[in-house]
């Protein structure tokens, strides 16, 4: 095993030069930051997800009752049979009859804590999955510009981590009102059977729980400090693994081995500490025991001798004092889980609680297929941010099955204006128009029936091949998927693949090129057989023969459809009917290609420039602007 | 990521690390034995835990007896009517052994996870060196969530073995193994009467330990699939919206949500049947030794204080053999894992220094190709590059283009020695690439890749990455030279402005030219692109151009793009067409040519789709 100092050739290193720049992984942003134990607003969240399992709460905690019953009842049963039963020249029946009513309560026992275990694992797995779906279906709500700037794993990790804290809180709570129970009873009892004994012996309660909430503060620190470390150090690693390639062509393997080491010595050093601080509870908790014991051993003796009480009761509180250390330790554990659980339910309402703005308006109507093609813009006006608007005043309109090319540089408009038709974003004044439609007074379902989109990566799930072009028609039957990778030339390969249709993507595609992938999304927006396509056109750079194929798929796609495409390809721009220039924000010219480059405004100085794509097109066309003018 | 072109067929039969399945059960034992011998590496502290538990064992063992005795005793003075001061030592015993066992189970504890953080930290070392000297073969058919799970659970399972297992066998053997001597000297009946539920509890323990671990395995395999379909449909909101399939995607989800639960209800219901059956197992001996214990007492045959002690040991004994699923369990865990970490652990790396292996030397920085040919491993029918020789001077610069899968990214793989060549030598200066140091080539070839990969960290570490002990003003003049600067100073923490996964999100563009920036920090001998302009525009790429033309006086500089611009102005462009080179020359030469160079050229500068398709013969 690797050996290393890894502290003193880095203090070497350190000693060269002061400023090295070089870390591995990075410092966790801490989500897991601790809550109030008690959150009404978050229990009453909570709650209405359990609600619909009344019943299961009420039998279960009927169950527990049971079964604390039942786990107090037996050392008190063993007392009764020392006492009368155990007798010299005692009736061996009396004996049996304690037996049993002690079998009775054992079936109790066993029946309570199966029902209760059953209908609480059960429960709890389900409202956690309810919690799941509804954060699930609620995101397939919110507003893209909610999930724009929404990180997935942000999201993920509350649809797992935080959901699952959820179950863990569900399933310990029901064993923590046992516990509380119980704990409640054996004080109880025992100054039923004898309060004298019983306050002596209790007086290690206050101190244990001191003790203990004393110990809860540090240790916690010490676990959270070890879990981050661990974390810290885990990340680096996902790293090492994700950038391995990165890291080899740098070769920065040796330096990298050497700033790992010292992770993996922080991590070690805070998990002993934690080690150390969760064992010393364990001492404590018997000397703790002991002293009880040695308690009752004493003062419970100088009763029996004194007559004061039978040795049934000195036996019963040996048992006794073995049971209520436990219900302790998992109380004080649990104070844990709950301040997690409601930290975690913060977060999960907060998913809840994201604001749906596109809804269907409560006169909303499908949109029939007898509805065309048309699209029309009037005045429209929108920003992300309201008060800098992306899309400024701008006024067009497509007549049913005509092809239009959206095109001006980046941050002009056009892929906001391409979201617009779509409902994807409400718009801040204007109107827009579907079909003749305001798209506000339809459905949103039927409008993405209406409206196939095409997106500038292609994006497919995991599944095979005739579902992904499928995907959502679920009317098209396998011919007619057949049909629409034939036309759109993806058949060939297909075919050429393992299992032709049913071969199964991974991994998103990634074992398919990016041309086959664009071809694959070609064939499922021609699937969806809709009146309207929009469309993305990919930059991303593919071998010229993809090209012509994507060109030609293209063609067949837009045959008898209105097409409005976001074209960063000459051949794309030059086989639309129109073309609409925007920049910033507004529609600066329209015409096609002939008319435009007699207009010589922006459109003729970008084709000048004679770039095959005109995603190559700067960026920064405003410094462009000047140097032109000067 | 490399490019390698790798089909379906290929993936998943030879992938070296599968987070499930099984493993052979020899590969297990020897992993037990394996571990067992790392623990035993720090022999002090694996001893001390294991006289600890001796100790803790003892303590705990003569707690009932004293109970028993206490029990007795106080008969006894009660019966007597003599003096209470007697029970004062027995008083003291029980104090006193708690405390001792307190104290042991501590220091048996505490050592017993010394020793396995002891050894997750070694492994830890050692599996991170492993991961980042295996090669890129290594890690094509390797898939990063296994390598993941091999450093993280597998990590884990093993570390626990010695303190959950190891010297849990050792507590749970002579607690029950004393125990039973103990009672049974004592009493042979009631003895027998109450070990009567260990056996039974143990084997239920262990099958419903056993059990849960292979459904918990196959839980994690559906949950995997349920947070595959949440997280694509996350990911691919947009397409989900454009085809408004909420209803589609919430049907799949329902599905994969519905198996998961189903998995997860039967993983509750093994438990709690098992647990409840253990339960009722004890009741039932305890039951048992209440009854005919009872009879002895009142026929004198025993004391009170003996069946109290029966009793209590009873409930001292119940926890230990609940555990003994945990400990088999704890085996099961560690030997597949131990397996699976040693298989990575001991992997053979294919790329190492010769032995006596001396550092490149740099006189001319020239670089030679002589019929190099390389095929991947497990697709070795086909090569993906063939006979390749070329010979490139100090400043020159050489484009090398062709259509996907013609081997460009393959055979600029081969120059800094990501993988060996099949057959022929590269050579700088001289000196054949694999009988120098890896380490002193890869310094001297410094590749930009077609995905570049930042590091969670500020852009000024990324840039400085290959080269950590840089001045501040160096970083700034190669983002500049990567016409990167004036954008990091609009960022609102400049230089220290965090990227990669967790930090700000870069475009395309960003991302290469950072990446640009960080390879020219490494003033390599041989400087290649690796179609890494791609998502750059063209004006930024010419200017940038312009500002790499000194730099670029002092090295080899090799440019792989599918954009003609990109390496039109090269001193020489090689034609690349499955793995060989069909045409080579200057950008005039091979337009004179009218080859495939030429067709390219017509189709991206001039696209007119009619004539194009004929060209290129797709009717």
């Amino acid at each position: 095993m690797n050996q290393t100092k890894p502290d003193k050739t880095l203090q070497s290193i350190k000693d060269k030069s002061p400023h090295i720049r070089a870390v591995v992984g990075s410092h966790r942003i801490e989500e897991e930051i601790f809550g109030r134990v008690f959150d009404g607003k978050v229990t009453q969240r909570i709650w209405q997800f359990v609600r619909p399992y009344k019943h299961k709460v009420m039998v279960s905690i009927f169950a527990v009752l049971a079964f604390t019953c039942s786990q107090l009842t037996i050392p008190l049963l063993i007392r009764h049979a020392i006492d009368s039963g155990m007798a010299p020249g005692v009736q061996p029946t009396i004996l049996l009859q304690i037996i049993i009513i002690f079998a009775i309560i054992v079936i109790i026992n066993f029946i309570a804590s199966r029902v209760q275990e059953l209908v609480t694992g059960r429960m709890a797995e389900e409202v956690l999955f309810d919690i799941r779906r509804a954060m699930f279906s609620h995101l397939q709500r919110v507003s893209l510009s909610f999930m724009d700037k929404t990180e997935v794993g942000r999201l993920m990790s509350r649809l797992q981590g935080d959901v699952n804290s959820m179950q863990e809180f569900l399933e310990t709570s029901v064993l923590a009102i046992g516990d509380l129970l119980l704990l409640f009873g054996i004080v109880m009892v025992m100054f039923w059977l004898d309060w004298q004994l019983a306050i002596m012996v209790l007086t290690v309660i206050p101190i244990l729980l001191g003790v203990r909430i004393l110990w809860l503060t540090r240790a916690r620190s010490a676990f959270m400090a070890a879990h981050e470390a661990n974390s810290i150090t885990n990340g680096a690693l996902a790293e090492a693994i994700h950038g391995v390639r990165a890291v080899q062509a740098m070769d920065r393997t040796k330096l990298n081995s050497e700033l790992y080491g010292q992770l993996v010595d922080n991590t070690f050093k805070a998990q002993l500490r934690a080690s150390k601080l969760s064992q010393v509870m364990i001492p404590i908790v018997d000397t703790l025991t002991g002293s009880a014991m040695a308690v009752v051993a004493l003062a419970g003796g100088m009763m029996v001798v004194s007559g004061r009480i039978e040795v049934g009761v000195m036996v019963a509180f040996l048992f006794y004092i073995q049971r209520f250390f436990d219900p302790i330790r998992s109380l004080t554990m649990q104070y844990s889980v709950m301040q997690r659980a409601m930290a975690s339910g913060h977060r999960l309402t907060e998913v809840l609680d994201v604001k749906i703005d596109v809804k269907d308006s409560d006169k909303a109507k499908p949109l029939s297929s007898s509805d065309d093609g048309s699209i029309e813009f009037q005045n429209v006006t929108f920003g992300y941010n309201p008060e800098n608007p992306v899309v400024k005043g701008i006024s067009f309109s497509v007549n049913s099955g005509e092809t239009v090319a959206l095109v001006g540089p980046t941050g002009s408009g056009k892929s906001s204006v391409m979201a617009l038709i779509h409902r994807f974003y409400e718009v801040q004044a204007g109107a827009i128009f579907v079909g003749g439609h305001d798209v506000r007074d339809v459905t949103q379902k039927s409008l993405g029936r209406h409206i196939a989109m095409v997106l500038q990566e292609p994006y497919l799930f995991t599944g095979t091949v005739m579902e992904n072009i499928r995907y959502a028609s679920n009317w098209a039957d396998d011919k007619a998927v057949v049909d629409s990778a034939k036309a759109v030339g993806a058949h060939d390969f297909i075919l050429a693949l393992p299992k032709g249709y049913d071969t199964m993507l991974t991994e998103r595609g990634s074992n398919l090129s990016h041309g086959q992938r664009q071809l694959l999304s070609f064939a499922r927006a021609l699937v969806a057989d809709a009146k309207i396509l929009i469309m993305d056109e990919a930059t991303a750079n593919i071998d010229s023969y993809t090209e012509m194929q994507i060109q030609k798929a293209l063609q067949q796609l837009l045959k008898g459809r209105t097409g409005i495409v976001i074209a960063h390809r000459l051949a794309t721009i030059r086989n639309a009917d129109r073309i609409i220039v925007l920049k910033q924000g507004q529609l600066v010219e329209q015409g096609d290609h002939d008319q435009l480059l007699n207009l010589g405004g922006l459109y003729s100085q970008l084709y000048q420039h004679n770039y095959a794509s005109f995603d190559d097109l700067p960026t920064d066309l405003s410094s462009k602007d000047r140097k032109f003018s000067t | 990521m490399t490019k390698n072109n790798q089909s379906i067929t290929g993936t998943s039969s030879n992938r070296t690390f599968r987070r499930t399945g099984t493993v052979d059960p020899h590969a297990g034992l020897d992993a037990i034995s394996r571990i067992t011998r790392m623990a035993f590496r720090y022999p002090t502290r694996a001893w001390l835990a294991i006289i600890a538990t001796i100790i803790a064992v003892l303590m705990q063992l003569s707690i009932p007896v004293f109970l028993g005795q206490a029990v007795d005793q106080t008969q006894a003075v009660a019966e007597a009517r003599a003096e209470p001061e007697t029970l004062y030592p027995i008083a003291f015993l029980l104090l006193f052994a708690s405390i001792a066992r307190g104290i042991f189970t501590l220091i048996h504890n505490y050592t017993a996870e010394t020793v396995g953080h002891l050894m997750a930290r070694d492994i830890r070392n050692a599996v991170y060196g492993k991961i980042q000297n295996l090669p890129f073969s290594f890690h094509d058919r390797t898939h990063s969530g296994d390598l993941i799970t091999v450093g993280m659970l597998d990590l884990e399972g093993v570390r626990m073995f010695f303190s959950t297992a190891l010297v849990r066998t050792v507590l749970v053997g002579l607690l029950i193994g004393l125990g039973a001597a103990l009672l049974l000297s004592t009493n042979l009946t009631l003895g027998l009467l109450a070990l009567s539920f260990v056996p039974f509890a143990g084997w239920r323990s262990a099958v419903m330990r056993l059990a849960l671990r292979k459904t918990w395995l196959i839980l994690q395999e559906r949950l995997g699939i349920l947070s595959q379909v949440m997280e694509e449909n996350l990911g691919g909101i947009r397409v989900v919206r454009a085809f408004a399939s909420s209803e589609h995607e919430m049907k799949k989800f329902e599905i994969a949500s519905k198996s998961a639960l189903r998995l997860s209800h039967e993983r509750i219901e093994t438990r709690v049947q098992n647990t409840s059956i253990m339960t009722l197992s004890f009741f039932v001996s305890m039951g048992l030794v209440l009854y005919f214990g009872g009879r002895q007492v009142a026929s004198g045959e025993i004391t009170l204080g003996t069946l109290a002690t029966f009793l209590t040991f009873m409930t001292i004994l119940q926890m230990p053999v609940r555990q003994l699923g945990m400990m088999v369990n704890g085996y099961a865990r560690a030997s597949t894992c131990g397996a699976r970490l040693f298989a990575l652990i001991d992997h053979e790396s294919e790329i190492n220094n010769v032995p006596d292996a001396q550092d490149l030397k740099i006189i001319d920085g020239t670089l030679k190709l002589e019929n190099v040919s390389f095929a991947y491993k497990g697709n070795t029918d086909r090569q993906a590059v063939t006979g390749i020789s070329f010979e490139a001077k100090k400043g020159e610069t050489i484009g090398v283009i062709g259509s996907p899968g013609s081997g460009k990214t393959t055979l600029m793989h081969l120059i800094p020695r990501f993988y060996d060549p099949t057959n022929g030598t590269i050579s700088i200066d001289g000196q054949d690439i694999r009988r120098v140091t890896l380490s002193s080539v890869r310094q001297a070839v410094a590749v930009v890749q077609q995905d570049s990969f930042l590091f969670t960290t500020s852009i000024e570490n990324n840039i400085a990455y290959a080269n950590p002990y840089t001045e501040t003003s160096q970083i700034h003049d190669v983002a500049e030279s990567a016409q990167l600067h004036d954008y990091i100073l609009g960022l609102p923490d400049k230089y220290e402005t965090i990227v990669g996964e967790r930090g700000v999100s870069l475009s395309g563009g960003q991302r290469q030219r950072l990446s640009i920036a960080r390879t020219l920090m490494m003033k390599p001998t041989v400087l290649i692109f690796d179609d890494s302009t791609a998502a750059i525009d063209a004006e930024t790429e010419n200017r940038f151009r312009t500002a790499i033309k000194e730099f670029a006086k002092d090295r080899v500089t090799l440019i792989v793009a599918h954009r003609l611009a990109s390496l039109m102005h090269a001193d020489r462009i090689l034609c690349l067409d499955n793995g060989q080179i069909i045409e080579q020359g200057t950008h005039e030469d091979l337009l004179l040519l009218g080859g495939r160079y030429r067709d390219l050229y017509e189709l991206q500068m001039h696209p007119n789709p009619e004539i194009l398709a004929k060209k290129a013969g797709i009717k």
